[in-house]
């Protein structure tokens, strides 16, 4: 099996924001909602940087070790995602992410959480692959129809790298040798443990 | 000649030429290397602890990168808020059983008087046991989310958690105002009769006659309940602080602030509610007499005499002034 990851070739990423569009879009995320963003280091001077981000999918995921109910569980593609029926907009699992991934409408009494939102990988959550219960609470599911999540698909520089993490590290190896440089592989130490030498 | 001349000034101005450019050569070069000061992800981890940058999308909040911060606060929860919350409740029930298995129910010694003395007014109950109902769902929702998920999941499984839990969190934040308005009362209200004196050295140095039958002279509360008085005051400003900072998600502070929060009311809970199961056993089945202080307000005299002798003698003292004195006459309307 694939263990899916994420990776941002941050010297490739114009910050244009698409990755962002494309998630709201696809997955018809409410307003207020973000499940992908793109951070801009050292904006304006000499070293910039933008870093497309998200859930990364952890191994030993923080938010599902803190989380009260456990509602959390890893797929097969070790894809973390959670059940909006267990989960009672506590925050713990905000608090615990280092990437700030957990997004809470504010639906809860005086404004507080409602349940956690956060990107599924474009792989749904426990209902139904592909149902019509899925997608109101979790977006699409693309994985199941072969496809990979819509972000890293559209990104116009390819930037954005979505798929077998084994796979996408050899990519990205490859264009740091060729150009002779790259800025790292961001969040990878922090949420796999690794990260590519370059 | 003049070709001659042309030829030299030609030669001239090309060697200018390319020395303006060989100049200004180093500097070109060193902006199209785009490596010479690219950012490097381990390097500002290790400045800051924490990557933060900008982003356009309107939630600004959202610049925090990444924040390893997180794993600290997952082993503060997990393991050490685990250890520390049941050392502390658990301890303090050991210690409680003991402590009734040797020593039993205090007695009044000299048994009841059949005489009663008010002790606290209908608004003093109302405000207590307000606060204690509102403390104890607050303490078991509480506890829910620390131990409910070893504990109690296993047995009723995901669904009936998850639903029980949901409601838990509601009434954790509802509770919470009243909560919130009963300490700050008990605060006002009592505030008087619990600043310390001389008469608490006394009664600590005496360990209150808690080990025989010792009974150390004390105005309305002894140094023990002015402890719990102020446990009370502190801790529920604490709680109710850190609590309203992690109900209302980023209005005090960022992810560290929140963070910190967490810690802070999940530490100084277990604390209190420690604490407050010593002070239910003492009122309840640790002491003859003292439920009926906040049950029915009033006290048997004996027991007044007992543990509260110089209270006793205050209120005597005010009851034979006002009888002794003629009642004033109305006051004239102004």
């Amino acid at each position: 099996m694939a263990r899916m990851k994420f990776l941002c070739d941050a010297d490739r990423c114009i910050e244009c924001n698409a990755c962002v569009t494309a998630c709201k879009n696809e997955h018809e995320v409410p307003w207020g909602i973000n499940r992908r963003r793109v951070v801009t280091i050292n904006d304006g001077k000499p070293g910039e940087r933008s870093i497309s981000m998200a859930c990364m999918h952890c191994t030993d995921a923080p938010c599902a070790a803190v989380c009260p109910v456990n509602c959390f569980y890893t797929t097969a593609d070790g894809v973390v995602l959670h059940s909006k029926d267990l989960c009672i907009g506590c925050g713990y699992c905000f608090y615990a992410c280092p990437f700030g991934a957990p997004q809470y409408p504010k639906v809860g009494n005086f404004g507080s959480r409602g349940k956690m939102d956060k990107c599924t990988f474009c792989a749904g959550g426990p209902e139904a692959d592909g149902s019509k219960a899925e997608y109101e609470k979790y977006g699409a599911n693309r994985l199941t129809e072969g496809k990979l999540p819509l972000c890293a698909e559209m990104c116009s520089t390819k930037s954005l790298l979505a798929g077998d993490g084994e796979i996408i590290a050899q990519i990205y190896k490859e264009r740091v040798m060729k150009r002779g440089y790259g800025s790292g592989a961001w969040g990878w130490k922090t949420a796999y443990r690794e990260t590519i030498e370059s | 000649m003049a070709s001659l001349a042309r030829y030299i000034r030609l030669g001239l101005g090309t060697w200018l030429l390319a020395l303006m450019i060989t100049a200004s050569m180093p500097s070109a070069a060193q902006q199209v290397n785009p490596t010479a000061s690219a950012v490097k992800e381990q390097q500002l981890l290790q400045e800051l602890n924490r990557i933060q940058g900008r982003v356009s999308i309107p939630d600004q909040r959202s610049g925090v990168l990444e924040q390893p911060a997180g794993r600290e606060w997952r082993e503060f929860r997990n393991v050490t808020l685990r250890w520390v919350g049941g050392i502390a409740i658990l301890g303090m029930l050991v210690v409680l059983v003991v402590f009734y298995l040797t020593r039993g129910m205090v007695q009044i010694q000299h048994g009841r008087s059949g005489r009663t003395i008010v002790r606290f007014g209908a608004f003093e109950r109302f405000v207590h046991w307000m606060t204690a109902t509102c403390f104890i769902i607050l303490a078991v929702s509480g506890l829910n989310i620390t131990f409910g998920r070893p504990l109690l999941l296993p047995l009723i499984g995901h669904e009936a958690f998850s639903a029980w839990s949901q409601w838990a969190k509601y009434a954790h934040n509802y509770l919470s105002f009243p909560f919130t308005i009963g300490v700050v009362l008990i605060f006002l209200m009592w505030l008087g009769g619990n600043i310390p004196n001389r008469v608490d050295v006394e009664w600590i140095r005496r360990g209150g006659g808690i080990v025989g039958n010792d009974h150390p002279p004390a105005y309305r509360f002894n140094a023990g309940q002015k402890a719990v008085y102020w446990i009370v005051v502190i801790g529920g400003a604490a709680v109710a602080t850190s609590g309203y900072a992690l109900m209302l998600p980023f209005y005090l502070s960022g992810i560290e602030g929140m963070q910190i929060a967490a810690v802070v009311h999940a530490i100084v809970a277990v604390l209190f509610v420690a604490v407050m199961l010593a002070h239910i056993y003492i009122g309840t089945i640790g002491m003859e007499g003292a439920f009926e202080a906040m049950g029915s307000g009033v006290v048997d005299v004996n027991w007044a005499k007992e543990h509260h002798s110089l209270w006793l003698e205050e209120e005597e003292a005010r009851a034979a002034a006002n009888d002794a004195r003629p009642k004033p006459a109305a006051t004239a309307a102004e």
